[in-house]
């Protein structure tokens, strides 16, 4: 359980990390936190022949808040997201998401960049992103360009990003409408560990109680985090009501294609699928309410 | 092959270190095969168990998830940290002695840090805080029960003092 051998540098600035990118090329990965990379690289699930470490790149380690978004560079701790009451203020679903990230050991140390980038299918983190379309911001030596979430999941821990590529922000849509509730729940065999199945939430409503925008999806259930924004579109102009919600959520557990391993049946992974998005937007239907 | 060395200087319990390390080294051999600071226990080595928790510039971090390479720079501060210079034990180490907070021992250099983590950035934590702040270490004896009783404890006489 040691990592192979491997060349290490630490970069201090994000051109730095990029001209080492694409100096070493497909051989070279970006560490951050390293909470999904070390017993990766310990189980040799994964050896890359030179480690550019980004954890000393401060520029790398912001959060502002802006009207229509929060932003945060890559390298940015969970914990300091997670104790950012404006953050839980403005993007509500991110601030739930993260207390089912890991443990408090791990995300002292875990960044929100490196959850996304390694973007397993049943990490909170990138479910987040997906159901709220956030953006990430990538740069390499050519220069940068934006990538919607839809974009960047690209498989089970693959993302669209190029080997020459170094994550350097994440943009976290704020919306506007009020009053709005989200919710975030999972099923896992320990609390803190990966999702069997995840499913997040987000919905706003008007004076008269009818939904005027809808967000939902599910994390584990297939090979990059799933949002359905043509099944929560017919939630729009509804109350809400259980039945409504049940509908959907019932629709988008058949969209699902999940895997079986020894932890869950894909049988068993679908219906959690409903019955966790049903739980979801329950939850977050409540909130919203209660805001009123 | 021989591998390349990376100079690092690290403040470990308030002291200054300085070693030439392979980049693969993880923060916890460095710990306990170098520095001989074995109070830190290595169980799982892939970031489930706990046992190996350090403090990372004064934030519980796992040393199985670090390469001491990383850590150059930083402050560590290791269970044997937590006593005294003299040697004697911390509140918090008495209380888990007192309510039999440990059996084997081999999670609880890993509890000690985790519950010392939220002691100081908590002085009243509730029950619920307590369970989750050591949520990500597994200890096989005690049934946690009396960890949480060794943790309320310590805070109620650190209050006091």
């Amino acid at each position: 359980m040691k990592a192979a051998p491997f060349e290490y540098a630490r970069a201090a600035s994000v051109a730095e990390a990029c001209a080492l990118l694409a100096r070493h090329g497909d051989g070279a990965k970006v560490i951050a936190g390293g909470q999904s990379l070390v017993p990766m690289m310990a189980m040799r699930l994964v050896r890359p022949a030179f480690l550019v470490d980004i954890n000393e790149i401060d520029s790398l380690k912001f959060v502002k808040i802006e009207k229509d978004a929060v932003r945060m560079g890559a390298c940015t701790r969970q914990v300091m997201v997670e104790r950012n009451d404006w953050v839980a203020g403005r993007v509500p679903l991110l601030h739930e998401a993260l207390a089912w990230v890991g443990h408090v050991q791990t995300r002292n140390r875990g960044t929100t960049g490196g959850s996304l980038a390694h973007a397993d299918p049943c990490a909170e983190l990138p479910l987040v992103a997906q159901v709220l379309g956030a953006k990430m911001m990538l740069r390499s030596g050519k220069g940068t360009r934006a990538l919607d979430a839809e974009k960047f999941f690209s498989g089970p821990m693959s993302t669209s990003i190029r080997p020459d590529e170094c994550l350097e922000e994440i943009h976290w849509p704020v919306w506007p409408e009020r009053p709005m509730g989200s919710a975030f729940t999972e099923i896992a065999i320990r609390h803190g560990d990966f999702a069997i199945v995840a499913a997040a939430a987000q919905v706003a409503l008007d004076s008269g109680g009818r939904c005027t925008r809808a967000a939902f999806g599910l994390g584990g259930v297939g090979g990059t985090p799933l949002a359905f924004p043509k099944i929560a579109a017919h939630l729009l102009g509804t109350k809400l009501d259980d039945k409504t919600i049940e509908s959907a959520a019932s629709d988008a557990a058949k969209e699902c294609d999940p895997g079986s391993d020894l932890h869950a049946t894909k049988e068993y992974r679908r219906h959690l699928a409903g019955v966790l998005a049903a739980r979801a937007l329950r939850e977050a239907r409540e909130r919203a309410r209660d805001a009123r | 092959m021989s591998e390349t060395l990376h100079a690092v200087a690290i403040e470990v319990n308030g002291k200054r270190r300085e070693a030439q390390v392979p980049a693969r080294l993880s923060l916890v051999d460095w710990l306990r095969d170098e520095l001989r600071l074995t109070g830190t226990h290595v169980g799982c080595e892939h970031g489930i168990c706990g046992a190996c928790s350090v403090m990372l510039d004064g934030e519980p971090v796992r040393s199985c998830l670090m390469y001491t390479v990383q850590a150059s720079g930083h402050r560590i501060t290791t269970v044997e940290g937590l006593a005294g210079p003299d040697g004697s034990m911390s509140v918090l180490q008495d209380a888990f002695c007192e309510t039999h907070g440990l059996q084997c021992g081999y999670c609880t250099p890993g509890m000690l840090i985790a519950a010392q983590g939220l002691l100081n950035s908590n002085p009243s934590p509730t029950e619920e805080q307590i369970r989750d702040a050591i949520g990500g270490n597994l200890c096989r004896c005690t049934g946690y029960q009396q960890i949480v009783e060794a943790v309320r404890l310590a805070a109620e006489r650190m209050k006091a003092k």
